[in-house]
């Protein structure tokens, strides 16, 4: 693949500032099950090239899902073309140092190649955690999931970079509805398609597979008589597979700087975060410690170079609770003059990159589970993300979950259905009062985060402690 | 549709030259369909989608270029069905024939190889009858070196931001019982807002098949004068529940709840559905509500997944009763109905709200005093069960007081049920509708668009 590139590199004779071109090749194995029968099976696979051209401070950009020698000459054309159209336009004249040169490799760590498992395979293990989750009559839909997935990458430039990088992945789901007359609860194993992660078949099936499906039906159905969550303010406990959502959308987009720079203003909106705030905004308590960090092995998002070549390394974004750094790329680094990380990804060879969130983790504090709930002497403590909604400027937003427990004098008591919360994001991670230790840190991710013109849909990664949070308003459902 | 038909919409070109890519992704789609009846074994059935587009795609900040740049791409799905399975394999489409008979002999083969490892599908439901139909749409659109001077001139003044996608998309549909249906159009979209200093913002949206400067000015006339009233200082309003308008954009995003667990009978069967209310007969919407599925508009494709035509109108609801739902193929053979010919997914695909006999004129009049809410924005449901949906407002709303627009708003979070909002709380439709397209392009550029009027609403409760 690499010559292929390098050789259409060599023979353009477009007098071009830098030219960067990305070959992407993304094969996937879908698999669902639905009340134990098949819903869908198949194999995808999408390929093509991205030519980055650079002309007078502006990129152009062509794209084509052909690999021939022409074909990819047509689409450096196309973007030398559109460089030339637009740079008297440029909102910023982008200079060659945004793409450095750069050689290297990243490989995901597997134990089990994605041929490990045949389609029969998954089948049977996707029925067998339905007839699982079936645990009473009330249980009216069950349904499970897997996805893996592979993705290669080679990148070459004008300036001589040359990296490949190959992501395998595995996606999986199960959860259940239980319905008695109007009520109707669903439970998912951890939010839906949370268990996300790079690596092969050693991820699925976990040892405590078959249990868990069995607690998500047994819990659909406990719901089903569970007491409605209580209205008002109260200290909230948020388990990681909730708190994967929170950093999500209070953190994560708020911080990604070209939503700053307003680049996002028509779509996903801005952000309530100025450029004067970094290195000195107190985004929240000082418990709070945010790294972006493309390191952690298995977390969904690693990697070691972003789709621009710059090299990724772990950096704090928020340290004791002081905001250091954004989410951007060097190009968004040099228009907004803060520091960022290497986060310029596309969610395909058919999208320019963009800044992005990649893996955005809590990092734990030094109190057990059972330390952080003895402390609280009424509150609710809330797991797995079911509904998400969050203003356009990341201020205001109202966040509902699966399961909850009350919590009376420092113990988990009755099962709540129907918990949602709401918060302002500064007032939510001020009143952030506890952080769990590591034995409490889980690692989740998603493939389903969405921003950009035209739409780009990434994988990201989320690890976080059990927290808690200090007089935040919760409420129930109910029209 | 009857069998065997052909779909002739109105205003239609045949004009299959006009454009070379599409030319040339038809030819490699007959290409691969006829590769396919070939070689189809005894018991085997095929179905075979195509997406495709050739795209422009231009995003704009502060009324400068912020990125440029041309996709070209187009994907196949083989689905293939024997002995009561199926399976499927995605895999590009070009203009390369050799290649692409490569790869369909290499997906045959792995389907093939597949299929006796899997499951029996007992909701299988295998393709049949003989449609047809062949609907392409040209246009006459701005050229990539005219683009960015054409429409950043006139907005060089202003905080102007957004993004035009422009080209021709296509859609295909083959199958082994000798169905095959293309649909092309080429269109554009221009999706933009301008901003007051302060961070208020007016949305605008251009859309069509030619490109028309004097209605893209008028437009920016427009959006100008609505950016002079964001320039007060936006008013705080408490949470609580108001009397509130909300224009056809806004009401365009609720409707487009609906397809979430809404009108899909296969969530209604599973209790996931927000109507299911509705169904059970414990609650009506207002009388005045009407929603139904219209294609006559020719702006998507009327056939499915499995090569079936939707009937031209199909109304879902009426005099505020769920009189059909969305039902496929598929749902239908699970639960012993009648499809209705709806997408596998069983969401809207053409969606209308009918509109009622409020004058645009006496908006303002008949809101007295409340919220003006032009735009919504994130919404999920907070609760399904029982219809509640939240979200935030966005762009340009207004406090109103006495028919006047006193001051924009800071943005209101709600969080209402359905029920409520077009219940009982519905006090009048617009007798205008708006057309607002669909302007998404998460992997590869959506068509079509929502007619929406305006709603006026007794009380609708703001939380945050």
């Amino acid at each position: 693949m690499f010559s292929d590139l390098t050789h259409a590199l060599a023979v353009t004779t477009l007098p071009a500032d830098w030219i960067g071109l990305r070959m992407v090749k993304e094969t996937a194995g879908v698999r669902g099950v639905r009340d134990g029968h098949p819903e869908y099976n198949g194999e995808t696979l999408s390929q093509g090239v991205m030519a980055e051209v650079l002309v007078n401070g502006q990129i152009g950009y062509g794209a084509t899902n052909s690999l021939t020698p022409d074909a990819i000459q047509a689409a450096v054309t196309q973007g030398y073309r559109q460089a030339i159209a637009a740079h008297q336009w440029a909102v910023h004249p982008t200079a060659p140092t945004a793409r450095p040169k750069v050689t290297g490799q990243y490989v995901s760590p597997f134990q089990k190649p994605l041929t490990a498992m045949s389609p029969g395979d998954i089948n049977d293990l996707l029925v067998q955690l339905c007839q699982q989750m079936k645990v009473s009559d009330q249980v009216v839909k069950t349904s499970a999931s897997a996805i893996a997935t592979d993705i290669e990458t080679w990148f070459v430039s004008s300036n001589g970079s040359e990296v490949y990088q190959h992501v395998l992945g595995i996606q999986t789901h199960f959860g259940a509805t239980a319905q008695d007359g109007a009520i109707v609860q669903q439970r998912t194993n951890n939010g839906f398609r949370a268990h996300c992660y790079q690596g092969g078949w050693e991820l699925f099936p976990s040892p405590a597979i078959w249990e868990q499906a069995v607690q998500v039906g047994e819990q659909a159905v406990e719901l089903l008589s569970a007491e409605e969550c209580p209205t008002g303010p109260t200290t909230l406990v948020l388990a990681p597979d909730q708190m994967m959502l929170q950093i999500h959308e209070s953190i994560g987009h708020p911080l990604e700087l070209d939503r700053i720079l307003g680049d996002e203003r028509n779509y996903a909106g801005g952000s309530f975060v100025q450029p004067q705030d970094f290195g000195q905004l107190s985004y929240g308590s000082s418990l709070m410690n945010v790294t972006f960090d493309p390191s952690v092995p298995g977390e969904f998002a690693s990697y070691s170079f972003d789709d621009t070549g710059a090299p990724a390394t772990r950096e704090f974004l928020i340290k004791d609770g002081v905001l250091l750094r954004g989410l951007g790329s060097l190009e968004s680094q040099a228009r907004l003059e803060v520091k960022g990380v290497a986060c310029a990804r596309a969610s395909s060879w058919n999208r320019p990159p963009i800044d992005r969130m990649a893996n955005l983790n809590l990092e734990p504090g030094t109190d057990s589970f059972a330390d952080l709930i003895s402390r609280v002497e009424n509150g609710v403590y809330m797991e797995a993300n079911r509904s998400w909604s969050i203003d356009d400027q990341r201020h205001k937003f109202q966040f509902g979950c699966e399961y909850a427990k009350r919590i009376e004098n420092g113990q988990l008591t009755t099962t709540l259905r129907n918990p949602n919360y709401r918060a302002t994001t500064p007032q939510f991670w001020h009143s952030l009062i506890g952080v769990g230790n590591a034995a409490t840190w889980q690692m989740y991710g998603t493939p389903y985060c969405g921003k950009g013109e035209p739409n780009q849909v990434i994988r990201v990664g989320h690890g976080s402690p059990v927290c808690v949070f200090d007089q935040i308003d919760v409420f129930g459902g109910g029209a | 549709m009857t069998q065997g038909s052909t779909i002739t919409p109105e205003n239609k070109t045949d004009a299959a030259t006009a454009n070379s890519f599409v030319g040339a992704m038809e030819a490699s789609f007959q290409h691969v369909v006829t590769y396919l009846r070939e070689h189809l074994l005894d018991g085997e059935h095929f179905t075979l989608e195509l997406t495709a587009e050739q795209s422009q795609f231009t995003r704009f900040n502060r009324a400068k270029v912020r990125q440029t740049g041309t996709v070209v791409d187009g994907a196949l799905e083989l689905t293939l069905m024997a002995h009561d399975r199926r399976s499927f394999r995605t895999f590009p489409l070009t203009g390369d024939h050799v290649l692409n008979t490569n790869r369909i002999t290499q997906a045959l083969q792995s389907l093939r190889d597949e299929l006796p490892q899997l499951p029996i599908d007992p909701y299988l439901v295998l393709p049949k009858g003989s449609n047809t139909s062949r609907d392409i749409y040209t246009g006459t659109l701005l050229s990539p070196d005219q683009l960015p001077t054409t429409l950043l001139t006139p907005v060089a003044d202003l905080d102007f931001t957004g993004i035009y996608a422009g080209g021709s998309v296509m859609r295909g549909y083959a199958d082994s019982e000798g169905q095959l249906h293309w649909f092309a159009n080429e269109s554009f979209t221009l999706d933009y807002s301008v901003f007051t200093p302060g961070g208020q913002a007016v949305k605008g949206t251009v859309a069509g098949r030619h490109w028309d400067e004097a209605a893209y000015h008028a437009k920016l006339k427009d959006s100008r004068q609505q950016l002079e009233r964001m320039n007060v200082a936006p008013k705080a309003i408490a949470p609580g529940s108001y009397r509130t308008y909300l224009a056809p954009a806004a009401v365009a995003e609720l409707i487009g709840m609906f397809s979430w667990g809404g009108v899909s009978e296969a969530s209604l069967q599973k209790g996931d559905s927000a109507l299911s209310r509705l169904r059970r007969g414990e609650a009506t919407l207002s009388p005045q509500f009407v929603l139904k599925e219209n294609f006559s508009h020719g702006l998507v494709p009327r056939f499915n997944d499995i090569g079936e035509a939707a009937p031209l109108s199909l109304t879902l609801i009426d005099q505020g009763q769920l009189c059909n739902s969305l039902i496929s193929a598929r749902t239908a053979k699970e639960y012993g109905l009648e499809s209705n010919s709806a997408a596998g997914w069983e969401g809207l695909r053409s969606p209308e709200v009918c509109p009622g006999s409020l004058p645009p004129s006496d908006i303002l009049n008949r809101l007295d005093t409340g919220l003006y809410v032009s735009n919504l924005h994130y919404l999920n449901w907070s609760d399904r069960p029982t219809g509640r949906i939240t979200g935030m407002t966005r762009y340009a709303c207004f406090w109103v007081e006495n028919g006047k627009m006193v001051a924009p708003i800071k943005n209101l979070r709600f969080d209402d049920s359905l029920y409520q909002f077009l219940g009982e709380q519905l006090l009048a439709l617009t007798e205008q509708q708006e057309f607002i397209p669909e302007v998404g392009s998460y992997e590869q550029r959506d068509i079509g668009g929502i007619r929406a009027p305006g709603i006026l609403v007794n009380q609708f409760a703001y939380t945050l």
